[in-house]
């Protein structure tokens, strides 16, 4: 299984703060996305946003990147702390 | 002491963090201390949230940079998170070196990370109901001096 989760506007928006997806239909973050996309309103607007924060593992990742069988993927804005 | 980081609900004492940096013949400590205001919309409260893990790892991450960097001692990090009234303290950035100009550089370069990197998110509350923080560019102009 990939585990999703969401933050901040982002988790609201979609009304949930994460789901699961069998590996085999994310083989890779952009079909997770088109696959999360296609669900219609508001993931379709929400995950399409600029400013769209993604991280593999606690890692931030800029493009498409490969997911393997346990990978936690985030979505989140730009960060605000401090 | 290396590199502590903390990321907390409860409150904390500067004094005593900073004696926490103190030793290792650190000829200078430099600290910041951050606080929720109200600003210009009047803000109450505040509530931090983040995410688990991956903050402690991104802000380690910080510090070990900057210690590279500016050969620092030590690096200190607290950020609390949950709901805050505007006056608490929030953030808290220590670090030792053996000269001051390393560790008001080592300081600040890992507060203008925190500000643009570690996945905080900040709400604030007050008349105007909720609304959550939208990322500043002077932040990240800041940070990109680095």
């Amino acid at each position: 299984m990939i585990n999703v989760v969401f933050f901040a506007r982002v988790r609201e928006a979609l009304g949930t703060d994460g789901l699961q997806m069998a590996a085999p239909e994310a083989p890779d973050l952009d079909t997770l996305l088109s696959t999360l996309r296609q669900r219609g309103e508001p993931w379709a607007s929400v995950l399409a946003e600029a400013n769209l924060l993604h991280a593999v593992n606690h890692e931030v990742v800029h493009g498409n990147t490969v997911l393997n069988d346990g990978d936690e993927v985030a979505f989140y804005p730009p960060v605000t702390g401090g | 002491m290396g590199i502590r980081v903390q990321v907390q609900a409860q409150d904390f004492d500067p004094l005593e963090l900073q004696r926490q940096l103190e030793g290792d013949d650190a000829g200078a400590v430099v600290t910041f201390t951050g606080y929720v205001k109200a600003g210009t919309d009047a803000v109450t409260a505040i509530e931090l949230e983040h995410y688990p893990g991956m903050t402690e790892r991104s802000i380690e991450a910080i510090a070990r940079e900057a210690v590279e960097r500016w050969s620092l001692k030590s690096v200190g990090v607290v950020h609390r998170i949950g709901r805050l009234d505007t006056g608490a303290q929030i953030v808290w950035v220590g670090a030792s070196a053996l000269h001051r100009g390393e560790a008001f550089s080592g300081c600040e370069f890992v507060m203008d990370y925190l500000k643009t990197r570690a996945p905080f998110w900040k709400k604030e509350f007050g008349q105007f109901g909720e609304h959550w923080v939208e990322a500043r560019d002077s932040d990240q102009q800041r940070a990109g001096r680095w």
